[in-house]
């Protein structure tokens, strides 16, 4: 009754190494192609007209799906295979005896390598207030965590550059430390249900990082960009869909007209939008990409996109198996102020 | 052997739920398998993710849905 120990021949650290090394390469080739590719056969073999609307909406449809597929698939796979050295367990420990401030800028900066899943927000929660991690700090890390996350860091990458994904990064902590500070500093305690203090942690907590080799890191990079693909895909598709007919079929005057930074309520239409708005980075930054180019300003794109994934009702509804309306009410109209204070600012200042 | 699923009920429970009673029965096991999904209770075994594997009150996996072999393994080294 063993189970089949796997067989390891010759030099599994070369094999590995070549592995990734092709498969990187493939990587880069099929993003290197991407765009003549479409280019060429839509164009040239087809004989579509790329400049006419419905051409130019098929082609941008087309490019940008195979083009976030592959930004998808390289960044989830690195920022897991590097994840996997971290886990929620380590981070609770960092987090034990932390002062409040300290611990929030602490907090948000764990929230952002941590791996972690909004669907296990209320063990977290339970685990880390449990534990001793203050309510503030804990929120800190519950704001960070779905804001600054690997799938919006790669798109605004791969479709913005280096320049607008450092502002979101910084923004997003921003948010946090200040969004569970101010929790902290309010005295909500009252407003977590009971149980959670009443909670004794027993057994010793295994630390998953703990014993993993290359090839089960490895493994869990790919098995993980697998399952998050498997989950996006429905809103990946929307999201390239609308920006495909808004790119070709709404005017950009229209925009100018209606969200241009001269709208002064354009920022609060933006999030009051995307607070209901149950999407992830992969649904909103296809839409983002294509509102960008026609015109709409990056502070009031920012702002929507941090409140879609930031706030959004299935996450608030978990919630309420722990905190009471009045801390969820709380917790949802200050990060609201503050990603609406990030549109202003970025609107003024960009 | 007592096995808990620690779970509130997600995809990922019934998941493991499922790969568990293969391997119970795979390894011919008499064991009791019970779905654990009130939320202080799974807290209280110190996972912060789910879903999670508890054998005889000792959590063996957290956060993952392991393939049968791989239950298998962990559930044959606690029998010998």
């Amino acid at each position: 009754m063993t189970a089949d120990a796997p067989t390891r021949t010759g030099h599994p650290g070369l094999r590995r190494g070549v592995t990734l090394g092709a498969a990187a390469l493939a990587w880069w080739a099929l993003y290197s192609v991407n765009l003549p590719f479409w280019d060429w056969l839509l164009g040239d073999a087809l004989g579509v007209d790329l400049d006419s609307r419905a051409g130019g909406a098929v082609h941008f449809f087309l490019y940008d799906s195979v083009k976030i597929l592959l930004l998808l698939t390289g960044i989830i796979f690195a920022v897991t295979v590097l994840r996997s050295f971290m886990s929620v367990e380590r981070t609770r420990a960092l987090l034990g005896g932390k002062r409040e401030g300290v611990g929030n800028v602490l907090a948000a900066g764990l929230g952002v390598v941590t791996p972690f899943c909004s669907c296990s927000a209320v063990p977290a929660f339970i685990g880390f207030v449990a534990a001793g991690v203050p309510l503030g700090v804990t929120m800190s890390f519950l704001i960070a965590s779905p804001l600054v996350n690997e799938i919006a860091i790669a798109l605004l990458l791969g479709l913005f550059g280096i320049g607008p994904t450092l502002l979101y990064v910084a923004a997003g902590l921003t948010i946090a430390i200040v969004a569970g500070w101010v929790i902290g500093r309010l005295k909500l305690e009252r407003y977590v249900e009971p149980f959670v203090f009443e909670t004794t942690l027993r057994g010793k907590p295994l630390d998953p990082a703990y014993g993993l080799t290359w090839d089960d890191r490895i493994r869990m990079g790919v098995e993980e960009v697998g399952a998050i693909l498997r989950k996006i895909w429905p809103y990946l598709l929307v999201g390239i869909g609308l920006g495909a007919a808004i790119h070709g079929w709404v005017p950009a005057e229209w925009f100018a007209a209606h969200a241009s930074a001269d709208n002064p309520f354009g920022v609060l239409v933006a999030v009051g939008l995307g607070i209901p708005l149950y999407s992830n980075a992969a649904g909103i930054l296809p839409l983002v990409d294509v509102l960008f180019a026609k015109g709409v300003p990056m502070g009031t794109l920012l702002a929507f996109m941090m409140a879609t994934v930031a706030l959004s009702l299935p996450e608030t509804i978990l919630l309420k198996r722990v905190l009471k309306p009045r801390l969820i009410a709380t917790f949802v109209g200050i990060v609201a102020l503050g990603i609406i204070a990030v549109g202003y600012l970025f609107n003024a200042i960009l | 052997m007592h096995i808990k699923i620690l779970g509130p009920g997600c995809a990922n429970c019934a998941n493991l739920e499922r790969v568990t009673r293969e391997a119970v029965d795979g390894l011919g096991l008499s064991a009791t398998v019970e779905k654990v999904t009130d939320y202080g209770e799974i807290a209280a075994y110190g996972i912060m993710r789910t879903p999670g594997l508890v054998v005889d009150d000792e959590v063996v996996l957290a956060g993952l849905v392991p393939t049968a072999a791989r239950v298998t393994e962990l559930l044959s080294a606690r029998t010998s």
